[in-house]
């Protein structure tokens, strides 16, 4: 038996690891992808749901924002609704930089939008502590806290995508030009939380 | 290679998700073969489906007399709530993904789901959601605001109860998404090459349509329990009138999800039943085309029809004219798949076991279910039965004599090809005739207490309703005791029962092209289309498959490919 040669990949156990098969569970990066769109239609959908129960509040009640609310600011959050614009922009040059192979390029980018986020909530937290309503205050200042609330979440969400790339990409070679599945998914997400945050901003603070 | 290192690439770890099932214990895993989790989905589900009953059998039984007298009427409340979001949540939606698990990849010759792993979570997120609502109920503190936890009541019935059935349906929806997620990629990426949309299996048709439609509605849902959750723990008003809040637009979105759901339970056993008939009846599917179309049209007419479960609810005339014509029209794409499947029986030679006779019960009793739907839609009827016993009985017939008789008819048909042995066919006909008669015990007569003007959700009435009432209790009770014949008949044929072979009923879909049970990664060479899914006696069909040319039977098949001839013989 000793001087027998066993081919691994032909025992029972691993018949699943030849080379033809070792990559079963990532084989398919185009599936991948248009799973993550797949994905944000649902995203989108909770969002949807969102927006059309603000419109709904907002139909059912004769003055909107209810009397008494104070004016919201429109400096800062606009300051960072472009900030948010503009990070999409830097996110989509972290894409391009890998897809010349270019990883150096890659990081900075990356690292950039993820700082552009964090700058993002910063932002956020800073608004919500200096504003003259609360949570309960009314249905205006309620849904106020909530939709920007989960959209903050999710930009949370994003830059730890980010932050995620960014860690995986210290092993050289980990994304290249032929593998960047990971650079692209959370490209599209951020971008994602991109559009969500100009329609919120539109409907929050200038409809 | 140094002796050690085969011993280290021969003896592979036990990983956390190695795929495929080699012994028992790896249904109790976090397994990704698509294989295991369709069955841990079924198995849970059932069990899921055997706690529902137990309560609605304590429900019926408070009910089998006027007076409050077997539980306390905050109990009861909590029964009947938890009855029905188990049912829905726990049984019937997680069913139809454990076949769509099970069966999509080896109908599309694909080794396993898109995304394995995501697959693997979507079922993990099922038992922790289940637990947590019964213990909610064993604590004596469950929701008690009905299954469509409608404001304000479900604000001051009980916070604690209340919360843990919004985190345990957040959880489930999230479970549906994620599997929706899965099968829409596998269906549309990951068909084999010479499978077009048209070469499809019908039930990929209605899983791609069910999917579409979990996609769509149920992160509504979740966006309304989000902010239903924010109004129950942190104070908010968005459906409290008394802090300005509207709480039928937590109606409107409850309904977008909930209504479509009605579909995500019943579409997926269309499919199946399309399947089944065919080949119990030995003859090609009648409408192919109509038959899929159908499943999209109702697909995109359920999610515009949601405001028919609100016209009591004061919205405006002219929308309840626009939900009512819609709701009526889904009665088309609906009849069109009932008529094609009478025209597949048509002239067949249909085998009367057991699959074949839960799908002919699937038709009948759900025929039923379709009219008083019809009924319902129109504005003046619905407004006259809203909230009645007419309303559960035309539920029920759509759910139990639609949807469960569905699954266990997908069951009995697909139990061969996930075990490798037959279910034993008389006591598969007797728990048929069991569910059949405490079926239409149970739900029939309900339809008479609705007209007479009993309310749903009473533990209290007036004694003129006692005797239909007492009717309905003894048949749930007869539907209790006909899961017995079946959970014994499966769980010994399992064991004991008489071996299947690969393709025990003859059928031509790709699933059957296998071993029973599939090894790991379903086919050892990459399957062709050879013939139709459905080509059943057709008179081309043999050419195309005589064995020697079947490059999708496996080598250790041990039966040859069926023979179409004995279908044309006994055709012509």
């Amino acid at each position: 038996m000793q001087s027998q040669t066993i081919d691994p990949a032909k025992t029972e156990l691993n018949h699943h690891h030849t080379a033809e098969t070792v990559g079963h569970h990532e084989e398919h990066p185009d599936h991948r992808l248009f799973g993550i769109f797949v994905f944000l239609i649902a995203e989108g959908m909770i969002f949807m749901g969102l927006f059309g129960a603000y419109l709904a509040f907002r139909s059912t009640i004769p003055v909107w924002p209810p009397a008494g609310t104070p004016e919201l600011e429109l400096l800062l959050p606009g300051v960072n609704t472009v900030n948010l614009i503009a990070s999409s922009f830097v996110m989509h040059n972290a894409d391009t930089a890998i897809k010349k192979n270019d990883a150096k390029g890659m990081r900075t980018w990356l690292a950039i939008t993820a700082a552009m986020g964090a700058i993002f909530l910063v932002g956020q937290v800073y608004e919500y502590t200096h504003l003259e309503f609360g949570l309960t205050t009314n249905l205006f200042a309620s849904a106020f806290y909530v939709l920007t609330g989960f959209h903050g979440l999710h930009v949370t969400i994003g830059v730890l995508a980010i932050l995620a790339v960014l860690w995986r990409s210290r092993t050289p070679g980990h994304y290249s030009k032929e593998k960047h599945f990971g650079v692209e998914a959370a490209e599209i997400y951020w971008h994602f939380v991109d559009v969500i945050w100009i329609i919120l901003f539109g409907l929050l603070y200038l409809l | 290679m140094t002796q050690a290192q085969l011993q280290e690439t021969a003896n592979i770890p036990a990983h956390i998700d190695e795929p495929g099932i080699r012994k028992w214990q790896d249904y109790f895993s976090f397994n990704t073969d698509h294989k295991v989790i369709g069955l841990q989905y079924l198995v849970t589900s059932f069990i899921f489906y055997c706690i529902g009953g137990v309560l609605a059998d304590l429900v019926r039984t408070e009910l089998r007399t006027p007076e409050v007298d077997f539980v306390s009427p905050e109990v009861y409340n909590s029964l009947f709530t938890l009855h029905a979001t188990i049912m829905i949540f726990l049984w019937i939606v997680p069913a139809g993904a454990g076949f769509a698990n099970f069966l999509l990849p080896l109908m599309i010759g694909a080794k396993d789901m898109a995304f394995p792993r995501l697959n693997a979570v979507a079922f993990w997120l099922i038992p922790p959601a289940g637990l947590l609502l019964i213990i909610s109920l064993v604590i004596g503190d469950a929701a008690e605001a009905g299954w469509t936890s409608y404001p304000p009541l479900s604000l001051v019935t009980g916070q604690v109860g209340e919360g843990i059935w919004i985190m345990s349906v957040l959880l489930l929806g999230t479970s549906s998404i994620l599997g929706a997620i899965n099968f829409l990629v596998t269906l549309l990426k990951m068909r084999i090459p010479t499978m077009g949309f048209h070469q499809m299996p019908l039930f990929c048709w209605a899983m791609l349509a069910t999917s579409a439609l979990v996609l769509l509605s149920t992160p509504v849902l979740a966006a309304g329990l989000i902010l239903l959750a924010f109004d129950l723990l942190a104070g908010t008003t968005f459906f409290n009138p008394t802090g300005g809040g509207d709480p039928v637009v937590y109606q409107h979105m409850f309904w977008f999800y909930s209504h479509p759901a009605v579909y995500i339970m019943i579409l997926p056993f269309f499919g199946a039943i399309s399947e089944i008939i065919p080949i119990h009846s030995r003859k090609p599917i009648f409408g192919y085309k109509a038959i899929a179309y159908s499943s999209l049209a109702i697909s995109f007419l359920g999610l515009i029809v949601w405001a028919h479960h609100m016209f009591t609810s004061g919205i405006p005339g002219w929308l309840r004219m626009f939900f009512m014509i819609t709701t009526m029209i889904i009665a088309v794409p609906t009849g069109i798949k009932i008529f094609s499947w009478l025209a597949t029986m048509w002239g067949g030679k249909i085998q009367f076991n057991s699959p074949m006779l839960f799908a002919m019960g699937f038709v009948g009793t759900f025929v039923i279910g379709g009219i008083s739907g019809v009924m319902l839609a129109a504005v003046p009827f619905d407004i006259h039965v809203h909230d009645t016993y007419f309303v559960v009985a035309h539920l029920h017939y759509v759910l139990f004599g639609g949807s469960v008789l569905g699954i266990f008819a997908a069951i009995y048909h697909w139990f061969p090809k996930m075990t490798g042995r037959m279910m034993n066919d008389f006591w598969g006909k007797v728990h048929f005739a069991l569910t059949i008669v405490g079926l239409n015990m149970t739900f029939l007569p309900m339809h008479k207490l609705g007209l007479m003007g009993m309310n749903r959700r009473v533990a209290q009435y007036d004694p003129k309703f006692a005797l239909l009432n007492e009717i309905c209790t003894y048949g749930s009770y007869i539907l209790a005791v006909s899961t017995l014949p079946f959970i014994i008949n499966a769980i010994w044929s399992w064991l004991y029962g008489e071996k299947a072979g690969n393709n025990p009923w003859k059928g031509l879909t790709l699933e059957w092209m296998t071993t029973s049970p599939p090894a790991i990664e379903n086919f050892d060479t990459l399957p062709v289309l050879t013939t139709g899914p459905y080509d059943y006696g057709v008179a081309h069909a043999p050419a195309n498959v005589s064995p020697s040319e079947n490059p999708v039977l496996r080598a250790d098949a041990d039966e040859p490919y069926p023979s179409i001839e004995s279908d044309i013989e006994t055709r012509t």
